[in-house]
């Protein structure tokens, strides 16, 4: 019998969003009971104890263990680089390229958060990576997209354009972490599972 | 030796940073002084290559199924760093030059400009762009095996149009023989090498192209 779960009937959102989303898996998770004290520590936070997709990634410990560290330094260490808030348009704009509508819900949401700018966070979603964002935040998003693309655009273009908006050598370094990590995580996101809106937005 | 085999001996023995490697980025310059800023996530980009591409124990998916979907991986972007060369000898040293050569001239036969592929959101229908999905009969690869056919098949999809991806695709992969816990860890590998050689041509490009104070 094949372990791919199916869903017929599912609230499927229908587009871009910075509202909460939910996600679910194509493959079944490790049940919480099931969870051996390795994989325990792997999920190293109760709250991916709690998520699907990070007890269906547990299946790999060490992977999701050592991905997971290198996502939280590069969108949380405070030292330096670019700010938090531009950290996140880069996810943004690379899910938004991929087509990640869960991932972009997710990193959109966490932008405006820190920076309290929902409108431009929303046109990011609404027109796509070109939208006007204000200087900082188009150039990053464009050098974003550039990297998302195969084959690679980013270049000596890129770079200029970065420095042109005040980025120092360590702030483009934190935009294309940013950026290329995203392109980790959307394409385990869109292949491992599907958004979804959860129930009591759908009454709202 | 070529860096290639410098870096892998190195690896072996836990101490060569793959990333620096491939950008050639040597201790105590501006770049390293960067990426030690981030400590964690470069010693965990590191362990994450180690555990999927270089683990002490393959268990199941052996290094040269892993090898051939990665040099497949990277030969598929077209990413113009060391990082093809390094997975193709790899795959090489697993298997043999042969067989290497076939994979690499399967992806490049398969390149295309990404990502594409089909928006299910209603609002999106009109961003849509349909394209290639490519299907592999292990006949086509001297060596390969209906296992490896259909793991590169999933390479592609992820790397150039990973929003086509529905469940279909690992029942294809079930099919032919991965289990869940397989189906994961080669999820991973694909994904974490689309970051990894986009952190490379990102890094190689700020090289190529210092800051007007640093080059005065």
């Amino acid at each position: 019998m094949s372990a791919v779960i199916e869903y017929e009937e599912l609230n499927r959102p229908d587009g871009f969003t910075q509202e909460g989303l939910g996600w679910v898996p194509w493959l079944r998770p490790i049940t919480e009971e099931d969870l051996t004290e390795e994989q325990r520590e792997a999920l190293i936070h109760e709250f991916r104890i709690k998520s699907d997709y990070f007890r269906l990634l547990v299946r790999n410990p060490e992977a999701l263990h050592a991905r997971t560290l290198t996502d939280v330094d590069i969108f949380t260490n405070p030292a330096g680089g670019l700010p938090r808030a531009d950290r996140e348009i880069a996810a943004s704009a690379a899910s938004r390229v991929n087509g990640c509508v869960y991932c972009a819900s997710v990193h959109t949401a966490r932008a405006t958060h820190e920076s309290g700018r929902r409108e431009d966070v929303q046109r990011l979603l609404d027109e796509g990576v070109e939208a006007p964002l204000g200087e900082e935040w188009e150039v990053v998003a464009q050098a974003s997209a550039a990297l998302t693309r195969t084959p690679s655009q980013f270049g000596a273009g890129e770079i200029t354009s970065l420095r042109e908006a005040g980025l120092d050598d360590a702030s483009i370094v934190d935009a294309i972490n940013g950026a290329a990590f995203f392109n980790w995580a959307n394409r385990l996101m869109l292949s491992l599972g599907e958004p979804t809106v959860p129930k009591r937005r759908n009454r709202a | 030796m070529t860096m290639t085999e410098t870096t892998h001996a190195q690896t072996t023995s836990g101490s060569a940073d793959i990333i620096d490697s491939l950008c050639q980025i040597t201790p105590g310059s501006d770049l390293d002084t960067i990426r030690r800023s981030r400590a964690q996530a470069r010693e965990n980009a590191q362990r994450s290559f180690e555990v999927l591409l270089d683990p002490q124990d393959p268990g199941t998916f052996p290094l040269s199924e892993r090898y051939a979907v990665a040099a497949y991986t990277v030969a598929l972007q077209a990413s113009q760093s060391a990082a093809l060369d390094f997975y193709l000898e790899l795959t090489e040293e697993e298997t043999d030059s042969h067989f290497a050569r076939s994979i690499e001239q399967l992806a490049r036969a398969a390149r295309s400009v990404g990502p594409y592929g089909e928006y299910r959101e209603p609002r999106h229908t009109r961003e849509s762009e349909p394209g290639t999905t490519v299907h592999y009969d292990a006949k086509e690869v001297p060596g390969s095996s209906p296992r490896l056919a259909a793991a590169l098949e999933h390479a592609h999809l992820l790397s150039l149009h990973p929003r086509d991806a529905r469940p279909e695709h690992l029942k294809r992969l079930e099919n032919a023989g991965w289990s869940a816990d397989e189906i994961v860890t080669l999820s991973q590998l694909i994904a974490f090498l689309a970051f990894q050689i986009r952190v490379v041509d990102g890094l190689l490009a700020l090289a190529d192209n210092p800051s007007p104070e640093e080059t005065r």
